[in-house]
């Protein structure tokens, strides 16, 4: 259980998918304007990587990884080549259902994400959660602890940007910087205090 | 009356359309340290207060003087604490030398002007680099130079080491000013510290120079570890072996940053700050509230492996730059929370995480500034759920 805890603080605080690690960039640039939003997206990408970081675990272990269709009869194939594809499949197949149930339950979410929901597909931080799972040899316990914890770090430092741009609505950003200059920044020097979490050994 | 003579005449040349209308912030930033600002806002919805920006600013520049005596007396007393046994080094040592002031430890006076030796040269250079950079985006920008730079600059001489080379310092306050302050729009609309955020970025670019783990005494040859990294080590009772008392940090004869050995000094900086409304007390109490409530949390779980868990919260009151930080910058009305609840998680949140990071991060012995960086970034989030929990209350007794 200590371990799973440990996981848990290390992948949202220390290894922040966001912030230490700047994966998931376009999205989180782009949908941070409100509060609001931001939440709904980092919920959304919260759902997705629990639910494909340990599908995808289960796709390593049962079918791709050497020796893994044994059950099947083929004890000596490795199809570990076949990995980054299936995992990317996975994770649009999810992101086209949670597109749907959205959709139908919660419209002014649905309308507010936009072009950004089927975006999820290719977000860097869901692909990368998923290979980070592959690298480390998490197994399935973990691979669930691993998903929900680094997809609630990327939905915290979402939604921390979106209140500091909300705040920022009120100064006076030189002109060549408006827009996006200015969020990079921002978001550079609040990965700088993010910081003060890297190195923490659990 | 003759300066306010001079400025009137000369004041023509700087209004539109005078030839030296470019400089108009210039002459605007002396004339009023000078006098009072004599913008007045003219408009209806407005409340009277005595207390406008310059003054919030000056006041802050005068709770700082406790402790930038105790800087300067402290770290002459512990330089010539270490030439008593290492010998004089440097340029400095030359210039006392020539004035036949002495090393005596037991001199103030010598303490005082030792000290000063390291002060002034930091501070001038932050004055210099930082007030450049203002000057420019204020002409270039044609918004007004004003105090907060005054107090940016001195709050910033403050956290720095005496050791520090002058270009380190340098490029620490323009990093500070440009990338912390002028790029938002000057003061007022940054959402971090700008004293905070140059030193952050220092203790990141230069981190064997900046990080803490042993102690700033600039004398060749004199080495030893911080009182946090001490404790990091080996434990509180391991402080008294290496000569720190609580006495000795609280009242700040112990090395560290210029400014903020010192507690007690903080601590007068602080009742000036209160008595005069500018710090809010809700961070302060929130702040302390945290740091001691998870401090006393640790100190009850114990570790075996980790010294820093048995550390009482009376040691992390008076060690590193946790009394500076929490009179000086958590205390900032402009990057903290502005809702009142807010304020009380803000300094909560912050002091919660000073011991997160001195117990939990080997990495850095000392937590103060990522402390405050880090509830600089959540600070309008807090703002946000407070107001909407408000909302959400209010809009229940109106159904």
């Amino acid at each position: 259980m200590e371990g799973y805890l440990a996981l848990a603080v290390k992948a949202i605080f220390v290894e922040n998918l966001a912030l230490a690690f700047f994966l998931g960039m376009c999205t989180f640039i782009a949908v941070s304007k409100k509060i609001s939003t931001a939440i709904g997206l980092g919920i959304s990408v919260m759902i997705v990587q629990a639910i494909t970081v340990p599908a995808n675990n289960l796709i390593l272990n049962y079918l791709l990884a050497p020796g893994a269709l044994a059950w099947a009869g083929f004890p000596d194939v490795d199809l570990t080549f076949l990995g980054l594809i299936s995992y990317i499949g996975v994770i649009a197949a999810l992101v086209q259902i949670l597109e749907m149930v959205l959709d139908k339950y919660f419209p002014p979410l649905y309308n507010a994400l936009g072009v950004f929901l089927p975006l999820i597909t290719v977000n860097c931080a869901i692909l990368g959660g998923s290979l980070f799972m592959v690298e480390r040899g998490y197994d399935f316990g973990e691979s669930v602890t691993y998903g929900l914890s680094s997809g609630f770090g990327w939905a915290l430092a979402i939604t921390a940007m979106a209140g500091v741009r909300e705040k920022l609505k009120y100064s006076d950003i030189p002109d060549g910087l408006q827009g996006l200059g200015i969020t990079f920044i921002t978001a550079g020097l609040m990965a700088m205090a993010f910081m003060s979490f890297s190195g923490v050994k659990l | 009356m003759g300066l306010r003579n001079f400025f009137d005449r000369i004041e023509p040349h700087f209004e539109k359309g005078g030839k030296w209308e470019k400089y108009f912030p210039l002459y605007e930033m002396v004339e009023s340290f000078a006098f009072t600002p004599k913008t007045v806002t003219t408009a209806a919805p407005h409340a009277r207060s005595y207390i406008d920006m310059k003054r919030i600013m000056t006041y802050v520049v005068l709770a700082t003087i406790p402790c930038i005596l105790m800087a300067l007396y402290n770290t002459g007393y512990q330089t010539n604490l270490a030439i008593a046994e290492f010998g004089p080094s440097g340029w400095r040592a030359s210039i006392i030398e020539f004035l036949r002031i002495g090393f005596n430890p037991a001199n103030p006076f010598a303490n005082m002007m030792h000290g000063l030796m390291y002060f002034l040269p930091i501070y001038i250079t932050t004055l210099v680099a930082g007030g450049i950079c203002e000057v420019i985006f204020a002409t270039v920008r044609k918004h007004e130079v004003n105090e907060g730079f005054l107090v940016t600059s001195m709050l910033y001489t403050l956290i720095l080491p005496a050791t520090t080379p002058l270009w380190q310092v340098a490029l620490g306050i323009i990093f500070g000013v440009i990338i912390g302050k002028e790029v938002f729009g000057g003061t007022g609309k940054n959402f971090l510290n700008p004293a905070l955020t140059g030193r952050a970025f220092l203790y990141f670019a230069y981190p064997a120079q900046l990080s803490g783990d042993s102690v700033w005494v600039p004398v060749d040859g004199f080495t030893g570890a911080t009182a946090l990294a001490v404790t990091a080590a080996d434990g509180v009772q391991e402080l008294a072996a290496h000569g720190i008392t609580w006495w000795d940090s609280f009242l700040g004869f112990i090395p560290g940053s210029l400014g903020e050995t010192s507690t007690v000094a903080a601590l007068l900086g602080l009742a000036f700050l209160l008595m005069t409304k500018i710090a809010n007390y809700r961070m302060v109490v929130g702040c302390l509230g945290g740091m001691i409530g998870f401090s006393l949390l640790l100190n009850w779980i114990g570790s075996d492996t980790n010294p820093m868990f048995a550390m009482p919260w009376y040691w992390h009151l008076v060690l590193g730059g946790y009394a500076f930080g929490l009179v000086f910058m958590v205390t900032e009305p402009v990057s903290g929370s502005h809702t009142n609840l807010g304020r009380y998680i803000y300094g909560a949140l912050i002091g919660f995480m000073v011991v997160m990071i001195r117990v939990i991060n080997p990495a850095f012995p000392e937590g103060m500034m990522l402390a405050i960086l880090f509830g600089n970034v959540f600070a309008p989030l807090i703002d946000y759920f407070v107001v909407q929990a408000n909302i959400k209350r209010r809009a229940k007794r109106h159904v």
